[in-house]
């Protein structure tokens, strides 16, 4: 049974797995990396919780094959806080209680991250339909979208 | 002013320097870093996957299994089957056992029947493909109404019902009818100006939880048993496991992870024995993660119903008389909770006069598992309707009419426990008053109100708080945090101490660190860990003044303690600097030792919870599509320990009902298998769904908890499917009867209405 | 067992060609959202998963001969964030945007949506009703179909082994032209269509409607191209007569199912709702445009 070798870039870090071509970027980060931050919900890409960047795109990485990231450039919640300091979103979901359980809360960190990068000043109908696809079960979404909406003035004060 | 540390009542003077803020909660950096670990993040060396073989079957004989080619396959390790697990008598924990691993039948589409460990998913899927299993397949019955006739087929040929009278000799799916009554209802509906009775119908719904459930076992040659799970109920999952395994509690050792959702489901486990016994018999840790479609067609679910609900009341609005007759799907065997139903669902009203009994019915679905509020949010979408259509045909304002029934203090319940101080007519008064109440509707929209009742529970409860040898204290609680236990309590810590929540970090002990504690259920945990470590830090507190006094070498009683600080009673003691916990902390060696307290009690006094929504709705006519486009949630917390934390559980059990109320419910192909065991078509509502949810927390303390808390997990979702219902029926002038309120469900009714005009109730 | 293999081709003679020489099972695999899905969830075990998202053939989005054309790869969120492409055609749009959610429209495309052959697809009415063709390479060459003859019944289409949709193009636009694309879903979101209605029409200059395409989806084993309806329109000035012709129309073309998603009797007189919704945004684009 011959392995796929991937090579991919991480974080900014360069890495290489083996993995069989069924196993997915979701399966290869966590089983392969033990990147456990990324999770998963749903393997069919309707919960959200296996949310990383692919080439600066927000994906489902249990919709993505491991053989996909080869050469490709993969951005995970592991990555998301620069050293001890926390990017504003974490802070805020802290702040605002933005999380319960917290089992969403990477795919939705990322998810959200991705949004602001995109448009800094989103509306709340505008982060709704964003973050659609990222079930929380805990929260009712409420704080969610207030702990974005103050991560994301504070993003705009620099 | 000193504490007075043997008084664990509630002192409405105290200044609260702590409680009452929103520190961040000590597990959250390791949640928004993705650091923190839940059921399916443990790794140990030598690992094999788990994989589980499912019933394809609503309801067969097991006629044979043959597991030979299975075992051939490379890098399978083990394969399990009944064979591999005791043959209990009869009893709940042989229950327990056959829905972890099935026997002589199936009963239902996704019931375990044999599991195997390999070296790889990939081997574990295959060997899954050549067990040979011969079925017998036998009609199935699933609807409970459909469950209960004459002709249903019967899981159970031996099964009687329990709790009736005359129960008939002849095979029937009814398990048990249980009752609860007071006063005289005849006598009640006799003098009343107004009856009315309805009839409503849900179908099962699942908690939703997003992590699946997931576990390593890793067993050793001598017997020992570590497992890794998610779970609230650790302590539970122990003691089962080794009545269902048929050994030693101590032997067990399960540590939870951090838990990714429960709502009540992750109390029953269903991996967990597999991944034992594999584990044993490959002499290797054996994961095991539930995939999305394993849990939607064979993880507790919860009960679809039948009610009929009847009140009576007199020509200015008070309520004479009470009855409800309500049927509950439990899945295969016992243990739904429906006797929390009759027990609750008009506990608010100071009513006299009630009966209320239901059914538990075995029928070929999962084993239902509790929810928030076990089997009663589903009934009280009933009564509340019945509240509605009194207020309506009596043309009074429905908070008013709730208003005039509401119970207080002194209320003797129909189960038998006297209220307290208690927040019902706070709420509804919080409610009225609300600017959400009078807001104007715009086109297409409707209001509803809808209020309900939960006990909230105490229970066995184990804890401890140790001081480090720098005065920082770590806590040791023994029951998972579902939603910020761990930080309130943490606050109750650092306010009983003095210091600042900073200073205090707190863990969930695995099973051999600490007494035996209740499952996280009830919302019980903030009240009783809470208590529990409250206790925990006075005795700590009497050690930590012993300690002072060896060190001033002065008499015990010539010490007290206030604001963290230990100082001498009086000038006449002397005159002494006030030492804090760290001073006295450093010298524990030199005075007797690590300065701790724990405690292990069954907490009482848990105050019950009310709570009002408010919710407006508008409806699509021509599609009978429903937006909620407000919602306002009024609960009595008794104290919010950590407000945010509360709003938080306000709002997500607002929105678990509103997926309830609107479009859950598992859907069913003709041989009993379910059609939709994903989040693309099990709908759960999504961000956009959902309008921000407006909370206000009530705060009548109780006065049996030292901070006067009560809790607040189950109230928020008691309320959501009435009040919902009530909107819609503001909307389009018929009330819905049967859950969930999916579009062509209201498409029907508002053709219903305009055909034959608007209900009765809705004629202005 | 035998290894699933995947195989990443920089040309389409190249993909053809293990397509078309492959013994076992090859499935074309782009965004991967439904194949993916569907092989993890057993329904579905290829031996070949031929990656195409390197041909550069299949990305992209180009104006041509005043059509536009679109690879069949590129993802969905490269044609919404496209403002011209989105300018020329919101109705395409519409659908594009209702695919999953933003992170599978990361990923999903157009010809991935089309060759999947739901008959709920999102993008498929809009597609049908703008006269999109599609140009499909295969072991016998280059072809062009109309994009109403790809989908044939629920997973299943009219392409022969080896072929792959390489991309759509989208004719000029006469001017006073508009589409729009509305489903029927019970969530605001992540839902499949319970119905789904695309339309396009162009108006003469004094506002008559001279042509139109009406494509209901979602209520039969493919998306419907209901010449009747399209007729309703036709000739009339889009007013409420013609509205409630049209929407007649379209109830009486669904032959839909029973299913977890939608009753029969609810498909049919949602269609005629929406119908009517639809066109109404279609008039008011092609007023605009």
């Amino acid at each position: 049974m011959a392995k796929n070798h991937i090579t991919t870039t991480i974080n900014g870090d360069e890495y290489e797995f083996l993995c069989d071509t069924e196993q997915t970027l979701l399966d290869c980060l966590r089983d392969e990396l033990f990147m456990t931050g990324t999770k998963e919900g749903c393997a069919s890409g309707d919960c959200g919780a296996c949310n990383v960047m692919l080439d600066g795109q927000l994906v489902c990485s249990c919709l993505v094959l491991g053989v996909e990231a080869d050469g490709k450039s993969v951005e995970t919640i592991e990555g998301m806080a620069h050293g001890d300091k926390l990017h504003p979103l974490q802070q805020k979901f802290l702040e605002l209680n933005g999380l319960q359980c917290g089992i969403c809360t990477p795919g939705i960190l990322i998810a959200a991250k991705a949004l602001l990068d995109r448009n800094p000043d989103p509306t709340e109908t505008e982060i709704r339909y964003w973050l659609a696809g990222n079930l929380c079960r805990c929260t009712g979404y409420d704080k969610v979208v207030r702990s974005v909406q103050a991560a994301a003035e504070e993003m705009r004060k620099g | 002013m000193a504490t007075d540390l043997d008084d664990l009542t509630y002192d409405p003077n105290r200044k609260l320097k702590v409680v009452g803020t929103n520190p961040i909660k000590a597990d959250g950096v390791d949640k928004v870093t993705g650091r923190a670990k839940f059921g399916a993040d443990t790794y140990l060396p030598g690992t094999l996957v788990g994989k589980i073989l499912r019933s394809p079957h609503a309801h067969a004989i097991i006629k044979s299994i043959d597991i030979s080619e299975a075992e051939k396959i490379p890098g399978v390790k083990a394969v399990v089957t009944r064979d591999d697990f005791p043959d209990l008598k009869p009893g709940p924990m042989r229950d327990i056992s056959v829905i972890c691993m099935a026997r002589d039948k199936v009963f239902y589409d996704g019931h375990q029947v044999a599991a195997v460990a390999a070296t790889s998913e990939k081997a574990a899927k295959a060997a899954l493909k050549v067990i040979k299993v011969e079925y017998v397949v036998l009609p199935h019955v699933i609807d409970v109404m459909d469950a209960i006739k004459p002709d249903a087929p019967i899981l159970h040929e031996d099964l009687r019902t329990k709790g009736l009278d005359d129960a008939p000799d002849k095979p029937t799916n009814i398990i048990q009818r249980a009752e609860w009554s007071m006063g005289d209802v005849e006598k009640g509906f006799a003098e009343a100006y107004l009856i009315v009775e309805r009839e409503f119908d849900t179908k099962p719904m699942h908690q939703g939880y997003i992590e699946p459930q997931g576990c390593m076992a890793n067993t050793t040659e001598d017997g020992q048993i570590e497992l890794w799970c998610c779970t609230q109920a650790h302590f539970v999952y122990r003691s089962r496991l080794a009545a269902i395994l048929e050994m030693d509690i101590s032997k067990i050792r399960v540590t939870v992870s951090e838990l990714g959702g429960g709502f009540g489901g992750k109390t029953n486990f269903y991996a967990e024995p597999l991944a034992i016994v594999l584990s044993r018999k490959a002499n290797r840790p054996v994961k095991m993660v539930l995939t999305r479609n394993e849990v939607f067609r064979a993880t507790g679910p919860v009960a679809g119903t039948h009610s009929r609900i009847k009140i009576g009341v007199t020509k200015d609005g008070k309520f004479t008389a009470a009855e409800c007759e309500a049927y509950f799907q439990t899945g295969p065997f016992t243990g739904s909770a429906f006797a929390n139903a009759p027990q609750a669902i008009f506990t608010r009203y100071d009513l006299e006069n009630v009966r209320a009994w239901g059914f538990e019915v075995a029928c070929n679905r999962p084993k239902v598992a509790a929810f928030r509020a076990p089997c009663v949010p589903q009934i009280v979408f009933g009564v509340e309707g019945v509240v509605d259509e009194i207020a309506r045909k009596l043309k009074m304002d429905p908070i008013e009419l709730r208003l005039k029934n509401a119970a207080v203090e002194g209320y003797k319940t129909i189960y038998g426990d006297t209220f307290g101080p208690v927040g019902f007519v706070e709420t509804l008064e919080a409610a009225k008053a609300h600017p959400h109440y009078s807001a104007p509707l715009g086109p297409n929209q409707g209001r509803g109100i809808g209020c309900g009742f939960w006990f909230n529970r105490g229970g066995e409860t184990t804890a401890s708080l140790n001081i480090t040898p720098d005065g920082s204290v770590n806590l040791m609680l023994g029951n998972p945090d579902v939603a910020g236990s761990r930080v309130s309590i943490s606050m109750m810590a650092a306010e009983e101490l003095g210091i600042s929540v900073d200073k205090v970090r707190p863990i969930i002990g695995d099973t051999s660190s600490l007494g035996y504690n209740h499952s996280t259920v009830g919302s019980r945990v903030t009240f009783s860990a809470g208590m529990a470590i409250v206790q925990s830090a006075r005795a700590a507190i009497k050690v930590l003044c012993q300690r002072a006094a060896i060190m001033w070498d002065v008499p015990e009683d010539h010490v007290v303690f206030e604001d963290g600080y230990v100082r001498p009673a009086s000038t006449n003691v002397g005159d002494f600097e006030p030492l804090s916990i760290a001073d006295i902390a450093k010298k524990a060696g030199t005075t007797g030792g690590a300065i701790a307290g724990h405690a292990e009690i069954n907490a009482k006094g848990a105050g019950p919870g009310f709570g009002v929504h408010i919710v407006d709705v508008e409806v699509d006519k021509e599609t009978g599509g429903v937006q909620v486009v407000r919602y306002t949630v009024v609960e009595d917390a008794g104290k919010a320990i950590h407000p945010l934390q509360v709003e938080g559980q306000f709002q997500g059990g607002a929105v678990q009902g509103l997926g309830w109320a609107l479009n859950e419910e598992y859907i069913y192909d003709e041989n009993g298998c379910m059609e939709n065991p994903g989040f693309l078509d099990y709908r759960v509502p999504v961000c956009s769904d959902v309008p921000m949810i407006d909370t206000v927390i009530i705060e009548v303390p109780n006065p049996r908890h030292p901070y006067g808390l009560r809790g607040v997990g189950e109230v928020p979702v008691v309320p959501t499917l009435a009040t919902i219902a009530n909107a819609i029926g503001d909307a389009i002038g018929t009330r819905p009867r049967s859950l969930p309120m999916s579009p062509p469900k209201v498409l029907k009714l508002i053709e219903q209405v305009a055909e034959n005009g608007v209900d009765e109730a809705y004629v202005a | 067992m035998d290894d699933l293999r995947y195989e990443a081709p920089g040309t389409l003679e190249a993909a053809v060609a293990l397509l078309a020489g492959e013994k076992g099972e090859a499935r074309v695999m782009a965004g991967g959202t439904d194949v993916l899905v569907l092989l993890h969830g057993d329904i579905i075990e290829p031996d070949l998963l031929v990656d195409i998202k390197n041909i550069p053939e299949l990305n992209g989005i180009t104006q041509e001969n005043g059509g536009w054309r679109v690879g069949a790869a590129t993802n969905c969120m490269d044609i919404v964030d496209h403002q011209e492409f989105s300018a020329a055609w919101p109705g395409v749009i519409d659908g594009v945007k209702l695919i999953g959610s933003i992170q599978v429209k990361g990923r999903a495309s157009i010809g991935g949506n089309l060759a999947n052959a739901s008959p709920g697809a999102d993008t498929v009415p809009a597609i049908m009703a703008a006269g999109a063709t599609a140009t499909v390479f295969g072991p016998k060459g280059q072809r062009e179909v109309p994009v109403e003859d790809i989908a044939i019944a629920p997973g299943k289409t009219s392409l022969a082994k080896g072929e792959i949709i390489v991309s759509f193009f989208f004719p000029p636009r006469p001017p006073h032209s508009g589409g729009a694309y509305l489903r029927f879903t019970p969530r605001t979101e992540m839902d499949i269509a319970v119905v789904g209605v695309g339309i396009d029409l162009t108006l003469d200059d004094g506002g008559t409607c001279q042509a139109a395409r009406v494509v209901l989806g979602a209520v039969a084993a493919r998306a419907l191209l209901v010449d009747e309806a399209a007729a309703t329109l036709i000739g009339t000035a889009v007013d409420d007569d013609a509205l409630a012709n049209l929407a007649a129309a379209a109830s009486a073309a669904c032959r839909p199912i029973d299913d977890k998603r939608g009753t029969k009797e609810f498909r049919v007189k949602v269609a005629a709702v929406l119908a009517r919704r639809t066109a109404l945004i279609a008039l008011q684009r092609a007023k605009q445009s």
